[in-house]
Formats: structure tokens, C-alpha cells, sequence
């Protein structure tokens, strides 16, 4: 079949395709891109002056901060136990690996609001803990320690997520050669696995942190929302909008907005890397003559991440 | 066989890495978990099935539900196109009109929340012109549907993007000069091939569209009965210290979750082993 004829055959009518890409791309603009445009159109209706202002009140700034400080505490945790649970599930075998698999994926399903419900009851005045914690004065829900428990919980997936396809893609053999060599388990995971996922896992920690940042239900129910103290970012969102502050909302909107954008670009760069390294791996591994293995790498796709 | 298992265990570190996931993963969820079903069983069963079949709870999950069920349909119909004709057309702008289809995750809720309901209010920018056509979004069920839709619109085309660049061309060029016409070669062809994607995208959207509270609870305006979500039912509950009767809706939440995650598994075996059922010769074309 020649190639023109080919084409025909695979593609829509002309008048379909016009059509599909008027509804596809119509679609996106409605549901995407006019709300993003619409935070910072909103943002700056009062001008330049009245959205510095916002964003520099003394609450806005401690908001900013306290989100910050909520990301920086959980992305270690984040790294170190997704790196783990993705090490024993994709170099070993063992009974209940698939249940494991799932068990991870729980705080996808989960609700944020019964998230934070969970931990209010555990830790609450009236909760389980509740009271031998005031009998040592220890303040967890209403409290900065409360609101990093529900956004471990809540981001706990993602790096482990994306870092069990691909360690399982790439197999075992490098870090058993490196092994039989004579390195020691951490110069094994040093030299050779990490350069290895790196960014896998930077895929990862990009994802949970815009989760981190981002979380609004869990962290609402154990915040107290004590302004100034409690309050993240989204939170102080919700409380300006309230008050019909409508361009305080915006400009802290558009502060998150703006972070949404980063993650997206990092996301992509990082995406690109990665698919020209499974691509390089790919080609290489059937060279080596081994094209069962061209298969397991060619499937493993960055764009299966959910929040 | 043999070979495989003693090799396993060259590699150091298993004992350690798994038993680090599982203390982390016990102290962290299933613990906190099981402290939820700890509280709801001080309940009887009548009590919990009086809570939880109350006529506002009633009433919050026919909103959650239809609500999230409408907009899951919306996007897988939308979700398709916008899959279709990311992978099969080009267009200037691809590239960056594919990364935001990730919007949604990267957006915190509430800012998707409050920018919905100011552009569907009756004064926005779009709530403008449909309420001069006598609809209204923002403040009925009809803007928690556009809340849920936004929220779940990466979940399709991004199940389905992988499994439509796998469609090898030459499946398509033999049903077309068996001479089926283009919308057969898509019904009987294609439209099975990435059917269990598709199935699994609008599960995904379904099972976080159930959940969602941020996005929704600005839109919604939260009247009992007609458009309160069981999420914010919970919390309303939670402020007027009720903390049983939230307990027993976040039990009767979880357990559907587990049951859309047991369903989300399940689709994606399915998906995968159809997926790979369907080309055996896959790997060996490549």
C-alpha cells in the first residue's frame, strides 16, 4: 500500500478531523486554560499596588511560610520511604508483593476530608491519644505536627509510584555485577542505582510536593485554621474568599498557580529526560542480544502519575 | 528456577528496605485506618445504619455520586477526543497544550475551587452568557459536575495516550481495505482496543471525583438536601461536634474506596493483560 493511501486510510475524513480538534482543543480552553488565566486576570483587577500589597500582609507571608515548611519536612520522609518500599518490591520476590502494590496506592482513594477525620480522631482532645498527649502538653492536631501527618499520609504514593516501574524495568543485573565486584551495599546504591533513578525520582518528589503544597481538605480538618500560625497557603485562600476578599484570594491564588506552572515544566523537562533515557536503554539492550528485554522497558510511561 | 531465587539474594538490603515500607506503611495508614473502623465499632449496627442512612446522608451521596458520575462521563467523552487528537493530529502548541492536560494535579484544589465559581457565578465570564441563556452553574448541582469535571480530566487522556500511540497503523490499514469505512474501522477496530483504557480512565476519575472536597465545596453552594457532597456533610457534622456522625459517613467513604481501588486494580489487570493479549507479536515486530 502506498504511503498516501496508507494515510487515507488511517486518518478522518477532513471535516472530522477540523471537527475533533475544534471539540478536543474548545474543551481544554473552557476547563483549563480560561481558569488559569482567570486567577491572575482577578488577581490584578485592583492593579499592580493592591496585589503586592496583598502578598505582602504579614498573614499572607506566614501562610507562604508555613507551606514551605509543611514541603520541606515531608519531601525527605517522601524520598527515603519511596525509595525503599520501590527497592523491595522491584529487586525481590515475595508473597503479598501485589497486595503491598495496592496498599501504597490507598491514599490515592482515600478521601482527604476522612483522611483528616482519621487523624483527629487518633490524636483529637476526645481521640485515643488524645488525652495522655495534653497530659504531656503536646499539641499535635491544631497544630503544625497534625497538619505534616495528614500530608505524609496524603503524599506518601508518589515517589514509590513512579520508581517501582521503572527500577522493575531496569532490572537487577547492573547492581548484582556491581555487587560481585566487591562494592559494598552503599557504594552499590550510590554508584549505580541512584544515578540510575534519578529522575525517576525527581518525577516523584515534583508530584508530591505540588500535593504537599497544594493539599487543602485533610489539612483543613486538623489545621484549627489559627491565622498566622495554622494556616497554609490554600487554606488562607479559602478564608480571604470568604471574607470577600476576592483580590487577596487571587493573589495568594496566583502564588499556588504560579507553583502549578513550575511543577508543570519541571514535570515535562523531566519527562523528556526520562523517555530519551528509556528510549536510549531500549535500543541499547537488544543490541546486546537480549530483545526480551526490549519489551519490559518500552512500556514504562512517566504520564501514568495521578495525584 | 533455582538459579533465579538464590540469585535474589545477591542483592543486600531486602530485609531492611521491606521492613522499613511496612513499619512506615502500618504506622502511617493502616493504623490511623483501622483507628477509624476502631471508633465506628462503638456503634451498633443500627445506630451506624441510622447515621449513615439519614435522609441528609441520603441525600449527599445522590449528589456525590450523580454528580461524580456525570462528570466522569464527561470526560471520558471529552477525555477521548483530547487523547485522539493529541497523539494522532499536530497542531501548533501541542506540546504545551499536552502539558496542561496535568493542570488539575498540579492546581491546588482550592484555587480550582474559587476560580470555577467566579467564572460560573452569574457575573463571571462564563457564567455571564449561560445565564442569559437561563442556565445556572455556580451555586447548583450543575457546578459541582464542572467542579468534578476539571478535577478529572487528566485521568483519561492520560490512560488512553499510551494505549492509542500503541495501535499499530497496519491494524487500521487492513480494515480499511477489507473496505470498512472509517467509522467501522473505529467501532469495530479501535474503540475495542482501547476500551479497557478508557473504562479504567473514567474509573480513575470516578473514584477521585467521589472524594473531592476542596474544588467543589466553592461551587456547590452546600445547600442540605440538594447540593451537599458527603465530604462537606462530614465536616459540617465535625463542627457541630459531632464527631459520631462523622465517623460513621467517613466509614461508609472508606469503604467505598476500598471498594473503587479494588475495582481500579482489577480494570488494570484487565487493561494490561488485554493490552498485551492483543499484541503478542509486539515485541517481536519492534
Amino acid at each position: 500500500m502506498s504511503t498516501a493511501a496508507s494515510r487515507r486510510a488511517n486518518t478522518e475524513p477532513r471535516w472530522l478531523r477540523v471537527l475533533l480538534l475544534c471539540v478536543g482543543l474548545g474543551f481544554l480552553f473552557f476547563f483549563l486554560a480560561l481558569p488559569l488565566l482567570a486567577v491572575f486576570v482577578e488577581a490584578l483587577s485592583a492593579g499592580w499596588s493592591a496585589y503586592i500589597e496583598a502578598l505582602d500582609d504579614p498573614e499572607t507571608r506566614s501562610a507562604i511560610a508555613l507551606t514551605l515548611l509543611v514541603a520541606l519536612t515531608v519531601l525527605p520522609f517522601n524520598v527515603t520511604f519511596g525509595v525503599a518500599a520501590a527497592w523491595a518490591i522491584a529487586k525481590f520476590d515475595f508473597r503479598g508483593k501485589s497486595l503491598l502494590i495496592t496498599l501504597i496506592d490507598l491514599p490515592f482513594a482515600v478521601s482527604p476530608v476522612v483522611v483528616g477525620l482519621v487523624f483527629l480522631l487518633i490524636f483529637g482532645a476526645q481521640g485515643l491519644f488524645g488525652p495522655s498527649l495534653a497530659a504531656h502538653d503536646i499539641k499535635v492536631v491544631f497544630a503544625l505536627p497534625g497538619i505534616i501527618v495528614v500530608t505524609l499520609f496524603i503524599t506518601f504514593p508518589f515517589v514509590a509510584r513512579e520508581l517501582i516501574p521503572l527500577m522493575q524495568a531496569q532490572g537487577k543485573d547492573e547492581e548484582e555485577a556491581a555487587i560481585s565486584l566487591g562494592a559494598s551495599a552503599w557504594q552499590m546504591f550510590r554508584r549505580v542505582t541512584l544515578p540510575n533513578i534519578t529522575w525517576g525520582l525527581l518525577y516523584g518528589v515534583i508530584l508530591a510536593n505540588a500535593r504537599a503544597m497544594g493539599e487543602f481538605g485533610a489539612v483543613s480538618v486538623v489545621s484549627g485554621h489559627i491565622r498566622g500560625e495554622t494556616n497554609t497557603l490554600p487554606l488562607h485562600v479559602e478564608i480571604l474568599y470568604n471574607e470577600y476578599n476576592a483580590v487577596g484570594a487571587f493573589a495568594s491564588a496566583s502564588v499556588l498557580a504560579l507553583l502549578a506552572l513550575v511543577t508543570l515544566v519541571a514535570k515535562s523537562i523531566v519527562e523528556w529526560r526520562m523517555h530519551r533515557e528509556t528510549r536510549m536503554l531500549a535500543e541499547a539492550l537488544p543490541a546486546e542480544g537480549n530483545p526480551g528485554r526490549g519489551r519490559l522497558v518500552a512500556p514504562v510511561s512517566p504520564a501514568s502519575g495521578d495525584f | 528456577m533455582s538459579a533465579s531465587t538464590s540469585r535474589s539474594r545477591v542483592l543486600p538490603g531486602f530485609g531492611l528496605s521491606l521492613g522499613c515500607t511496612l513499619v512506615y506503611l502500618s504506622l502511617l495508614i493502616l493504623l490511623p485506618l483501622s483507628g477509624l473502623a476502631f471508633k465506628a465499632s462503638h456503634l451498633s449496627l443500627a445506630e451506624f445504619w441510622a447515621i449513615a442512612s439519614g435522609e441528609r446522608a441520603l441525600a449527599s451521596y445522590r449528589v456525590t455520586f450523580g454528580a461524580s458520575l456525570l462528570a466522569a462521563t464527561a470526560n471520558a467523552f471529552f477525555g477521548l477526543i483530547v487523547a485522539w487528537i493529541l497523539v494522532r493530529y499536530s497542531f501548533p502548541g501541542k506540546r504545551a497544550i499536552d502539558a496542561l492536560v496535568d493542570l488539575p494535579f498540579a492546581l491546588p484544589t482550592a484555587v480550582a475551587g474559587i476560580t470555577l465559581a467566579t467564572l460560573y457565578a452569574g457575573n463571571g465570564w462564563i457564567g455571564r452568557h449561560l445565564e442569559s441563556l437561563g442556565v445556572k452553574v455556580a451555586f447548583t448541582p450543575l457546578g459541582i459536575v464542572v467542579a468534578l469535571t476539571f478535577i478529572g480530566l487528566p485521568f483519561v487522556v492520560r490512560t488512553l495516550q499510551p494505549v492509542i500511540e500503541d495501535i499499530e497503523p497496519e491494524v487500521e490499514e487492513a480494515a480499511a481495505s477489507l473496505g470498512a469505512s472509517r467509522l467501522q474501522t473505529f467501532s469495530r477496530v479501535l474503540l475495542p482496543a482501547i476500551f479497557p483504557a478508557l473504562v479504567t480512565g473514567f474509573t480513575l476519575a470516578l473514584s477521585r471525583s467521589i472524594g473531592e472536597y476542596g474544588s467543589v465545596i466553592f461551587i456547590a453552594g452546600n445547600l442540605p438536601l440538594i447540593s451537599e457532597i458527603t465530604p462537606l456533610l462530614i465536616i459540617s457534622k465535625l463542627e457541630q461536634y459531632d464527631v459520631v456522625g462523622a465517623t460513621a459517613l467517613a466509614m461508609v467513604m472508606l469503604m467505598i474506596s476500598f471498594v473503587m481501588l479494588l475495582v481500579v486494580n482489577g480494570l488494570q489487570w484487565w487493561a494490561a493483560s488485554r493490552h498485551r493479549g492483543d499484541g503478542p507479536s509486539d515485541g517481536e515486530v519492534r
